[in-house]
């Protein structure tokens, strides 16, 4: 069976899907990627699907549970790159990918989960006792 | 991979595994390129090509697919026969209904399938299996 590589750049883990993945492929990439988030601590996973021709129902379920994984493990997922082809055919098969977000393309996915990751500091830093007291 | 493709002749795949579902479905685009499908219409038909194979190969037990290239006298199009000899389908209005699933699927592959391509036809019997045709006209 091939598996899909995974990258790390700086605080996110980077997948790109280049190859025609089978159903054993998929899950296992899902099983690799809740491994690799916790052995780096990253926050922000990005899946590229640019070189996808199509996403089918698995692929599509494989999507969220991706993101709801990497949610409970403090990461945030970015889906980028969708084909529009790919696009149209999803909402016609019914698939809605609820709970992912997408991005155009790497570039915005990152700025997403920067924003995504600034947001959850502000909050916690509200959240400290300390920081309240501190302020005037 | 393509290359070898007689149009003239159905093309035939057994689906026995997870990799003969990525099989059909790299078939189903090349037979869909061939005849000139539009992007969009070979993005469907693959799509639909891979939910079918699956439930052929995760509900019938494993069968076989055959593509052939069909012509109207107008158009030209993709049919895609899937046919297993697995336990049938006991309740097909039910099983053509979005979001049912008697495995652990997401419900989508028989009613997303059938909006994804142009002719729909389907066959079972708890004797025989499930037999599916399906068709994509060229526009």
């Amino acid at each position: 069976m091939e598996r899909v590589p995974i990258l790390k750049i700086g605080d996110i883990l980077l997948v790109s899907i280049q190859l025609d993945m089978s159903d054993q492929t998929a899950v296992a990439l899902q099983e690799d990627l809740a491994e690799r988030i916790v052995a780096t601590g990253c926050h922000g996973v990005i899946i590229d699907i640019t070189a996808l021709d199509i996403v089918d129902s698995f692929v599509g379920r494989m999507l969220s549970t991706i993101a709801s994984i990497s949610k409970v493990l403090d990461a945030e997922t970015v889906v980028v790159g969708m084909r529009p082809a790919v696009a149209i055919t999803l909402v016609e098969l019914g698939l809605s990918l609820n709970g992912i977000r997408t991005a155009l393309n790497v570039e915005r996915g990152m700025e997403l989960i920067a924003a995504a990751h600034a947001d959850e500091l502000d909050y916690q830093l509200d959240d400290d006792p300390d920081a309240e007291t501190a302020r005037p | 991979m393509t290359a070898g493709i007689d149009l003239g002749q159905p093309q035939a795949q057994s689906v026995r595994s997870d990799e003969d579902v990525v099989r059909v479905r790299q078939l189903v685009r090349a037979v869909a390129v061939a005849v000139k499908l539009s992007l969009v219409d070979q993005t469907k038909v693959v799509t639909a090509a891979s939910e079918l194979a699956r439930n052929t190969l995760v509900y019938g037990g494993g069968g076989s697919v055959e593509v052939t290239v069909v012509d109207n006298g107008r158009r030209k199009g993709v049919q895609i026969v899937f046919a297993d000899s697995g336990p049938g389908i006991a309740d097909l209005d039910l099983a053509m209904t979005d979001g049912y699933t008697s495995g652990g699927g997401l419900g989508l592959g028989l009613s997303g399938s059938r909006r994804l391509v142009d002719e729909f036809q389907i066959e079972t019997s708890t004797e025989t299996g499930t037999r599916i045709t399906v068709t994509k006209w060229s526009r």
